[in-house]
């Protein structure tokens, strides 16, 4: 195993804000980590587990809403909070999970029974009462770091490095293990890793439990970190898409595409926004560039590492 | 070790296999022929749990696991490989192989020195780090074999492994197959190249419509008329006879 790429990065990531100490360039640090972090999730269930889902936000926006309402109706810590999405997270995860494949959902059949739950999540929690309805919950403003509310931003910058850091040892381990093998056999072909003794439904139903533990976490970040949420935003498709997005422009099933790729998207899209003024020319400029990566790097950004390495290997 | 009593599996109008009944003793290699179409592989289908019978019943080892799902049945120790391989294309031989490993073990290091031991074992110990997609077609039936092999089954239930193999492949592979069954696993196979069957196999059963039609010791039943008529039609077996006596 070779710890140099991680190590590297983390001494990276731990000096980046005391390099950059603009507002500006440790919220852009904030963001890559944070969609590195919902990025990774949705890439452990669908990269590493080949359960390609369309509807992660119903796990973000379970964390999301579950520590906030936890801290307005009953007063507890959003660190408390935090944990207990988590745990929120995979009970939907494993709940979600044990219902589409009990039925054999596979595919883009469980891609779309994950939208549908997504999307009936975001229309309960904009009907009912103690979710706030679509108004959404509002966070009182409370600077504290006991209180997950940082006065200087990075406190939050050190937060979400934690826990992507968490997230991509996750997918290391992954790699590595025994429970990572199971979910590759399961990806490349089920009725072979079931004639090997795997028990399919309970690996699947794992994977979707830690990605949605996962992915919660990054939902109370969030909602610690805006102190306001809404129905459309944490359920809604687009969170989904964000996802799957960053995971598959940095290459999927890959310990360091969702990085990768929330690098490059979020370069892109805070960096499209600050040249121009022009109305939808980023998101032109935005379109364009998925469109050329997806044509040209099926496989992601990732690859274009591979390619150096194995020149380097060559020559 | 394996005992099977009136096993059926009934598609709609179609009874692909028909109250089939066999015996596969311990340390023995039977096999299975009979025409295309007979229902050899669903009925493997039905004793590894990846079809539900609906009728009879199937004990192996002493438990009846008519039902169980393929899973827990390889976890009782019969595992069977595919007749269209099914390899983890985008994994390595070494992966390929160490996800049946570690089922009887989660310590990385183990399952990879098994993989190593058993690649070396059906002669694919230079593949190890290829991936599976690049195998040829005798290198992906070995491969299937190996990662059956590592889940350290007691009965292995080889789905024409032959098939595809050009006679040298064929020759290199049934030694390995004997070895196999040296080392203490036993072997059901199901097998169109003959010759594979007459060198390997003590007992044969013969399936045809979904029946069990005859069994014996592998020249025996390839004399049979009944078996005869199966495989080249009706009349056949006089024809045979009549073209010997003239």
């Amino acid at each position: 195993m070779n710890w140099k790429i991680p190590a590297a990065l983390l001494v990276v990531a731990l000096a980046y804000p005391l390099v950059f100490r603009g507002n500006f360039a440790i919220n852009f640090g904030v963001l890559v980590l944070f969609f590195a972090l919902i990025g990774q999730a949705w890439n452990i269930a669908g990269g590493f587990g080949g359960q390609l889902s369309f509807g992660h936000a119903v796990f973000f926006g379970t964390g999301a809403y579950c520590s906030t309402i936890l801290q307005l109706k009953l007063g507890w810590s959003p660190w408390s909070g935090l944990a207990a999405s988590a745990g929120a997270g995979a009970l939907v995860g494993a709940l979600i999970a044990a219902l589409s494949f009990r039925f054999g959902l596979r595919g883009s059949y469980f891609a779309l029974i994950t939208l549908a739950f997504a999307e009936a999540f975001r229309i309960l929690t904009n009907a009912l009462e103690f979710t706030g309805g679509g108004v959404g919950l509002l966070l009182p403003l409370k600077r504290s770091a006991l209180n997950f509310q940082f006065a200087e931003r990075i406190g939050f910058y050190y937060t979400i490095l934690a826990l992507t850091a968490i997230s991509i040892g996750i997918a290391i381990w992954l790699q590595r293990s025994r429970f990572g093998a199971r979910l590759a056999a399961i990806r490349e072909n089920e009725d072979a890793a079931r004639a090997l003794g795997i028990d399919t439904f309970r690996e699947k139903v794992k994977v979707m439990a830690l990605s949605g533990a996962l992915c919660a976490l990054g939902g109370t970040f969030y909602a610690q970190y805006y102190l306001y949420i809404d129905p459309a935003v944490v359920f809604g498709v687009d969170k989904s898409v964000e996802m799957l997005l960053v995971s598959m422009i940095g290459g999927t099933g890959t310990v360091y595409g969702p990085l990768i790729g929330s690098l490059l998207l979020t370069l892109v899209g805070e960096y499209t926004r600050a040249i121009t003024d022009a109305q939808g020319l980023s998101l032109i400029i935005y379109g364009s560039l998925l469109i050329l990566i997806i044509g040209f790097l099926p496989n992601g950004l990732v690859d274009l590492f591979k390619l150096r390495w194995r020149r380097k290997a060559r020559a | 070790m394996l005992e099977v009593r009136g096993l059926s599996k009934i598609f709609g109008g179609l009874r692909a296999v028909d109250s089939a009944s066999l015996d596969v003793a311990e340390g023995t290699i039977a096999g299975l022929i009979g025409p295309n179409g007979a229902g050899k592989t669903t009925l493997f289908a039905a004793l590894t749990g990846f079809l539900a019978p609906d009728e009879g019943s199937v004990r192996f080892r002493g438990e009846d696991i008519t039902g169980r799902p393929p899973h827990l049945i390889c976890r009782h120790g019969m595992v069977r490989t595919f007749q269209v391989t099914q390899p983890f294309a985008h994994l390595s031989v070494r992966e390929n192989i160490m996800v049946g490993a570690y089922l009887h073990t989660p310590e990385r290091a183990l399952a990879s020195a098994r993989a190593e031991a058993i690649a070396r074992q059906v002669g694919m110990a230079d593949l190890l780090e290829r991936t599976a997609a690049g195998l040829t077609v005798a290198g992906r039936k070995r491969l299937e074999l190996a990662r059956a092999l590592a889940t350290q089954p007691k009965l292995l239930l080889l789905d024409e492994v032959m098939a595809g193999l050009n006679p040298p492949e064929i020759d290199e592979l049934i030694p390995v197959i004997q070895g196999i069954r040296s080392s203490g696993v036993t072997v059901f196979l199901i097998e169109h190249v003959m010759q594979a069957v007459m060198s390997l196999a003590e007992n044969v059963y013969v399936l045809s419509y979904g029946k069990i039609i005859a069994q014996g010791a592998p020249r025996q039943p390839a004399a049979d008329p009944v078996v005869i008529e199966a495989y080249l039609g009706h009349g056949a077996a006089q024809r045979i006879a009549a073209t010997a006596h003239a």
